[in-house]
C-alpha cells in the first residue's frame, strides 16, 4: 500500500488519540512519501503515552507540513521521495507496524547505499522544522546535575577531561551534604515550576524521591522487571530466533506484563522505564549504562528542565547472570570511568535542546572536591580551586 | 521522525573525514617525525623486486569498531602506546581509510575481504557473495587449502573463509579457526562458566547463536595440526583474559605449527562497548593494541616468517561520534556518520617504507587488490585499487 490509498479505517488499531490524530490529519498525509510517512507514524501510533514535548513535536511535524501548499510541500519532501524504495517495503503493513518498517527500510537504505542521503534529508527535515516552529521560552533555564563515583576512594583516571574544556573545574568544593544539596535544588525547582515530565531523578541505585512533581527512575527497583525481562529474552532466542525478531516481540512488550502501571497515565512513565530496558543495549545488566540511556532518553524525550542522575557502581562482569537473590559483585573504578563518560553525554544531550546557552550543567565526583560546572557565568577551560559549597555553585548556575 | 536529528548539519562528511586525517597527520608529525609518503614517493623498493616470492601477509582486523578518540586522537592515545610507539615508527601509517559499506562486523569484515560491499544480512549465516581474497590467492597461486587461515572472533563469523561465487567457492576456500567453539568443545558441562569470559560470543545481541554452517576447524583435528593437547589447550585458557587473548594464542601457535603465507586474525573485544561500559571498551582497545604488537613480535621471531611477511592492521570501522544525534557515542555504530566510516591502516613489512605517513583518502576495499599485488595474485572481482605507496 501506498501513502495514497491510505483511509480512516486504517488507523483502527491505533490508541483513541493517535487514532484521532492521524484521522484529522489524513488528507495531508496522503500526500507524504513512503519513505518517511511509516516514520512519522511510528512516532503517532505512540501518541496517547508520549511525554507532552514529544506530542508537541508530532503537533508541530503535523502543523509545519500542513501549513504549505502543495508546491512547497512537494519541494520539501523531495530529499525522501528520490530515495529509491524497493516493492518489498511497500507490501508491509506500516500503518500498524511501523517498527518493522523502519528495520527493514534501515536495511534497505543500508544495502543500497543510501544512508548518508536519508540521513542528510532527515537532518535538514528537522532544520527547517524547527525554524519554522522555533522553541517557545523556557520558564527557566535547564539544568542537569550528575554524580558520579560511589564508592571510589581515589583515582588515577583524569576525571571531567571532556566537560572541563566547556566550563569551570573545581578542585576544592566542600564534599559534605552535596548529594542533599543537589537533591534539595531538585525538589525547589520541582516545587516552583510543577509542569509535568519537566523535573527527572534517575538513580542507579534506589530512588528515594517520591514526589508527583518529580518523575523518578531507578535500576534497583526494576530489578524484578529486569529478571523478568530477560528471562523473556533468553526464552526468545533459545527459540533459534534472530535479532530482527527479538526486537520486533520487545517492541510489543507491554508494562502490564512486568507488573508496571499500564493504565492512565501512569502507563506514561511505566512504558518509558520499559523502553529503557527494551531498546537500550547494556541497560539490562549494568546500572551505568542504565543511568546513561535514562539521562540520554529523558532529555531527548520529556526535554526536561532540570534532571539529577546519579551513577551507582555496576556489576564487574559483562555477562548476563541469572537471577540469584545475591547483590552483584560490583566494580567501582570502571564504573567511574563509565560516569565520566555518560556525564559528559548528558551535557551533550542537554545540549540538544532549547535554551542551550542558558543551560546549567554540573557533573560531581561524589564525595570528594573535584566538580566541573558549565554555563553561562562559567568560563569554559578554566579552574577554580577556592574552597566552595556544592549549593552555592548550583545557585550559580540555575 | 526522530527529533533529536536536530544538529549535525554543521561539516559535511567529506571535512569531519578530512579533519580528521588532518589532526592524525599533524599528531604523527609530533609523536614520530613520520614522513609523508607524497614528499618521498617515487622509486618504491617494492616494485622493484619479484612479487609473490615466498612471502607471506597476516592481516589484523583492529576490531570490532575503535574511534578517533579513543585512539589517535589526543584524548585516546594513552591506549594505543604499542600502536604509536612500537609498530608506526616501523610502518607506513594510511591516515584515511574510508568504508562506504555496511557497518556491521561480519558484513564489513567480509567486505574488507572481497574488496567489495557486500550487503548481506549481518547476522544470517551466509558466505560473502564474492570471491574472498583466500580464494584469490588460493586459486592464483594453487596453494593448497593449509596456506591460508582465518581465525574469527565468533560463531557468526564462521562462513568467512570462502564464497558461493562461480569459480571460486569452497575449494578455494581458507580454513577457518572459530577460538569460542574449540574452547567449548574442550570443555566439559560442568567448566563453562569457569571459562565464561573467553565464550562471549557476540556483544551486539549477547543472547543470540547463531547457526554454524560451513567448514571450520574441529576440535581433534585442532589438536593434531597445533600439536596440542585438549588437556593443555584448556589449561592455557584458563591464564588468558578475553577471546582475542584466545585467538592471538591460536594465531601464534598456527604460525608455529603450520606456517601459512595468509593469515587474517579479526579481532573483537572492544565491541564490548555495545554494552555501554566504556571502561571495557577501553580495556578493549588497550588489549587489541597489545595483541597487534605481540603479533608483530611474534612474525619477526619465527623463522618461517622474519623477513618476510607483511602485516596490515586496520580496524573494520570506527564508532558513532558523540556529537551525532542519532547515537550514542562509543556504544555503537548505527549512524553512518564520516567518522564511523573513517579509519586508518598500518602496512609493515619487508618493502614497506617505515614512519611514513599517507596522508590521501583510501578505501578500505583497496586492501585486496593490495595484498594481491603483494602476492601476486589476480583479483578480478574486487573494486579497490592497490595501493602503490606499499605494494
Amino acid at each position: 500500500m501506498l501513502p495514497n490509498e491510505l483511509t480512516a479505517e486504517r488507523f483502527d488499531a491505533y490508541p483513541s488519540e493517535a487514532r484521532a490524530l492521524a484521522v484529522r490529519e489524513l488528507p495531508l498525509m496522503r500526500q507524504l512519501p513512503l519513505s518517511y510517512l511509516p516514520l512519522l507514524l511510528r512516532e503517532v501510533i505512540d501518541y496517547d503515552w508520549k511525554f507532552p514535548a514529544e506530542r508537541k513535536e508530532i503537533d508541530d511535524q503535523f502543523s509545519y507540513l500542513g501549513a504549505m501548499s502543495r508546491q512547497q510541500l512537494a519541494a520539501r519532501m523531495l530529499a525522501f521521495v528520490q530515495i529509491k524504495m524497493s516493492p518489498a517495503l511497500g507490501k508491509i503493513d506500516w500503518v500498524n507496524d511501523p517498527i518493522r518498517f523502519s528495520e527493514e527500510l534501515s536495511k534497505h537504505l543500508w544495502e543500497t547505499h543510501q544512508m548518508d542521503h536519508f540521513r542528510q534529508a532527515s537532518i535538514a527535515f528537522i532544520h527547517g522544522l524547527h525554524v519554522a516552529r522555533p522553541a517557545k521560552p523556557l520558564p527557566l533555564a535547564r539544568l542537569a546535575m550528575v554524580i558520579i563515583g560511589e564508592d571510589v576512594q581515589t583515582t588515577n583516571y583524569p576525571l571531567f577531561r571532556k566537560l572541563r574544556r566547556q566550563g569551570t573545574h573545581f578542585t576544592n568544593v566542600l564534599p559534605a551534604n552535596g548529594r542533599k544539596a543537589l537533591f534539595q535544588a531538585l525538589q525547589e525547582r520541582a516545587s516552583a515550576h510543577p509542569i509535568p515530565y519537566a523535573h527527572w531523578h534517575i538513580d542507579g541505585g534506589n530512588v528515594r524521591t517520591s514526589r508527583a512533581d518529580i518523575a523518578a527512575v531507578s535500576y534497583e527497583a526494576l530489578l524484578p522487571v529486569r529478571d523478568k525481562l530477560l528471562s523473556k529474552m533468553v526464552n526468545i532466542m533459545s527459540g533459534g530466533s534472530g535479532p530482527e525478531l527479538l526486537r520486533t516481540k520487545l517492541a510489543l512488550m507491554r508494562p502490564g506484563e512486568f507488573g508496571l502501571p499500564d493504565q492512565g497515565d501512569a502507563q506514561i512513565l511505566s512504558r518509558f522505564q520499559l523502553s529503557l530496558l527494551t531498546e537500550g543495549s547494556g541497560t539490562q545488566i549494568f546500572s551505568t549504562t542504565f543511568v546513561m540511556w535514562a539521562a540520554r532518553e529523558a532529555l531527548r524525550r520529556a526535554q526536561p528542565l532540570t534532571v539529577l542522575a546519579h551513577y551507582t557502581p555496576r556489576q564487574r562482569d559483562a555477562i548476563i547472570q541469572a537471577p540469584t537473590g545475591k547483590p552483584p559483585v560490583t566494580d567501582p573504578q570502571s564504573s567511574l570511568i563509565d560516569a565520566d563518560i555518560g556525564a559528559y553525554y548528558t551535557w551533550i544531550d542537554q545540549q540538544r535542546l532549547s535554551g542551550a546557552a542558558q543551560s546549567g550543567f554540573l557533573a560531581w565526583f561524589e564525595a570528594h572536591k573535584q566538580a566541573v560546572a558549565i554555563g553561562p557565568k562559567w568560563k569554559p577551560g578554566t579552574t577554580e580551586s577556592g574552597s566552595v559549597g556544592l549549593a552555592d555553585v548550583v545557585k550559580e548556575l540555575a | 521522525m526522530n527529533p533529536w536529528l536536530r544538529v549535525g548539519a554543521g561539516a559535511s562528511p567529506r571535512e569531519i573525514a578530512q579533519a580528521v586525517g588532518r589532526s592524525r597527520r599533524d599528531f604523527l608529525r609530533q609523536a614520530t617525525g613520520a614522513a609523508t609518503a607524497t614528499a618521498l614517493f617515487g622509486a618504491y623498493p617494492g616494485k622493484l623486486w619479484a612479487a609473490g616470492l615466498a612471502r607471506k601477509v597476516v592481516v589484523v582486523t583492529f576490531g570490532g569498531g575503535a574511534r578517533d578518540e579513543e585512539t589517535f586522537m589526543p584524548d585516546g592515545q594513552r591506549n594505543i602506546p604499542y600502536l604509536l610507539h612500537e609498530l608506526i615508527p616501523q610502518a607506513t601509517f594510511f591516515t584515511q581509510v574510508v568504508n562506504h559499506g555496511i557497518l556491521g562486523h561480519y558484513v564489513a569484515t567480509a567486505s574488507l575481504a572481497t574488496g567489495v560491499y557486500e550487503t548481506f544480512n549481518n547476522f544470517a549465516a551466509v558466505p560473502p557473495g564474492f570471491p574472498t581474497v583466500f580464494e584469490y590467492f588460493r586459486k592464483g597461486l594453487h596453494r593448497p587449502a593449509s596456506d591460508a587461515w582465518v581465525i574469527a572472533p565468533s560463531n557468526g563469523f564462521n562462513r568467512i573463509g570462502g564464497s558461493d561465487h562461480t569459480g571460486y567457492g569452497p575449494r578455494y576456500a581458507a580454513r577457518v579457526i572459530l577460538p569460542k567453539r574449540l574452547l567449548s568443545a574442550a570443555l566439559k558441562p560442568d567448566q563453562a562458566s569457569q571459562y565464561e569470559n573467553l565464550l562471549r560470543d557476540n556483544y551486539e545481541t549477547p543472547l543470540y547463536a547463531p547457526e554454524l554452517s560451513g567448514e571450520h576447524l574441529q576440535l581433534p583435528e585442532m589438536a593434531e595440526l597445533l600439536r596440542l593437547s585438549v588437556a593443555d589447550f584448556r589449561a592455557h585458557a584458563t591464564t588468558l583474559a578475553s577471546p582475542d587473548e584466545l585467538s592471538v594464542y591460536i594465531a601464534k601457535r598456527l604460525m608455529r605449527q603450520v606456517s601459512p603465507s595468509m593469515i587474517w586474525i579479526t579481532l573483537h573485544d572492544m565491541d564490548v562497548a555495545h554494552s555501554g561500559a566504556f571502561s571495557l571498551y577501553l580495556q578493549g582497545i588497550q588489549r587489541t593494541d597489545r595483541l597487534a604488537a605481540q603479533i608483530w613480535q611474534t612474525i619477526q621471531s619465527e623463522p618461517e616468517y622474519a623477513g618476510k611477511t607483511n602485516m596490515f592492521i586496520l580496524p573494520d570501522f570506527g564508532r558513532d561520534s558523540d556529537r551525532d544525534p542519532g547515537g550514542n557515542g562509543f556504544q555503537h555504530h548505527r549512524t553512518g556518520d564520516a567518522l564511523s566510516r573513517t579509519t586508518w591502516m598500518i602496512a609493515l613489512g619487508p618493502h614497506v617504507r617505515q614512519n611514513t605517513v599517507v596522508n590521501r583518502p583510501v578505501q578500505s576495499l583497496d586492501l585486496v587488490p593490495t595484498l594481491g599485488a603483494i602476492l601476486g595474485f589476480p583479483v578480478p572481482y574486487a573494486q579497490g585499487k592497490a595501493l602503490p605507496e606499499v605494494s
